[in-house]
């Protein structure tokens, strides 16, 4: 309990310099929320657009969700506030996570490389057009059926 | 007290203070969240996997298209239910942090209106969720069956919807848990409780739970509807 009384002189703020920080976040997070929607719109939107200008948008939309992690985690979980040690036995094991994404992500890439160059059925497979939206679902249920 | 400790951080080990300054609960509440951030990126990693593995995959924006009461034909409108999503969670989130701060103050009138914000704010959610699972539904989707073509026209697999389901199914129902940890957070603020006890740290732990569920919806909602 002696936390409490604490928390806010802790910091060196005043109970209204909190409020203001959590409103500014709020800003920034609805800011970087609609940056990130214009992106996957404009993505949407533009036909012509190239793969690698795709995958730069998709770059640009990831770095912008890390931003809004921190400041959620940072702010709104107060863990930026919190004292060095705690941060620590936090962040650190989440750094797990960089060897989790890259190593899966190659993984999935190598079979994907892998199927495509090894197996003519897969390959074949995924060039054959799906039929017009409506009919697929009775026949997928056929399928089923007959399964 | 405080400031001694911030200015001698060789002596946090020392014994006679908390080397993390808070209490047992919060910190517990902080070593499940991270293993929950764990199960969840094991979760998410599993689509990237996966979406990196196959050949076609479904746009996004033509699947999420629909939002209620669109008119019959009108042109597709991508992106913008789950905004609106996205928006409700972030305010729900800041109706949080208010409710923790007004219980630093130990201001029950504060903690219990921003409480009661912050539920709505999740049922809100999670109305929106069960109309764009049925939505959904209607269309064919659902767990081992997806109507979807790949974004090229070829057949695409059902991976789509079983991760799209599974995933924010699962994260649909820590939202649920957490409407009804604050539900509980509320009748005890209105019965008193934490008067009391004679602080709202308890508040703290619930909120650090929810703005929890804020972050893995930003994770979720980047995953499946933007990239």
């Amino acid at each position: 309990m002696e936390h409490t009384a604490k928390a806010a002189l802790e910091h060196g703020h005043k109970p209204d310099a909190t409020v203001k920080e959590i409103w500014k976040v709020t800003g920034i997070l609805t800011v970087l929320t609609i940056i990130e929607l214009v992106l996957g719109y404009w993505m949407y939107a533009s036909k012509e657009m190239g793969d690698t200008s795709k995958h730069f948008i998709k770059g640009a939309i990831i770095i912008l969700m890390m931003a809004k992690a921190f400041y959620i985690v940072g702010y709104f979980m107060h863990l930026k506030h919190e004292l060095r040690n705690l941060i620590m036995t936090i962040v650190v094991p989440l750094i797990l996570f960089v060897w989790f994404i890259i190593a899966f992500l190659y993984e999935g890439n190598s079979y994907h490389n892998l199927k495509n160059e090894y197996n003519g059925y897969y390959k074949e497979r995924n060039e054959q057009k799906m039929e017009k939206k409506e009919e697929p679902k009775e026949e997928h249920k056929e399928q089923k059926k007959m399964d | 007290m405080t400031t001694t400790t911030a200015t001698t951080p060789a002596k946090y080990w020392n014994g006679g203070k908390s080397p993390f300054n808070v209490e047992y609960g919060k910190l517990m509440m902080w070593y499940f969240l991270m293993s929950d951030a764990f199960t969840f990126g094991a979760f998410l990693i599993s689509y990237g996997t996966t979406r990196f593995a196959t050949t076609g995959w479904p746009n996004a924006n033509e699947v999420f298209s629909s939002y209620p009461f669109k008119p019959e034909g009108s042109s597709p409108a991508p992106l913008i239910f789950v905004s609106i999503m996205t928006f409700i969670l972030i305010i729900s989130s800041v109706t949080m942090v208010l409710a923790v701060h007004a219980g630093h103050n130990m201001d029950k009138k504060g903690v219990v209106k921003y409480l009661i914000l912050t539920i709505l704010g999740g049922l809100a959610f999670l109305g929106c969720q069960a109309w764009e699972w049925t939505h959904l539904f209607h269309e064919g989707a659902w767990w081992g069956r997806n109507p979807f073509p790949n974004s090229d026209g070829t057949i695409s697999t059902t991976n789509f919807t079983n991760f799209f389901f599974t995933i924010t199914g699962f994260h649909g129902f820590h939202v649920f848990s957490g409407v009804v940890i604050n539900v509980v957070m509320l009748i005890m603020a209105l019965f008193n409780k934490f008067e009391q006890r004679g602080h709202y740290l308890m508040i703290e732990k619930a909120g650090l739970y929810w703005h929890f569920v804020d972050l893995v919806w930003v994770f979720v909602f980047t995953c499946f509807y933007l990239i």
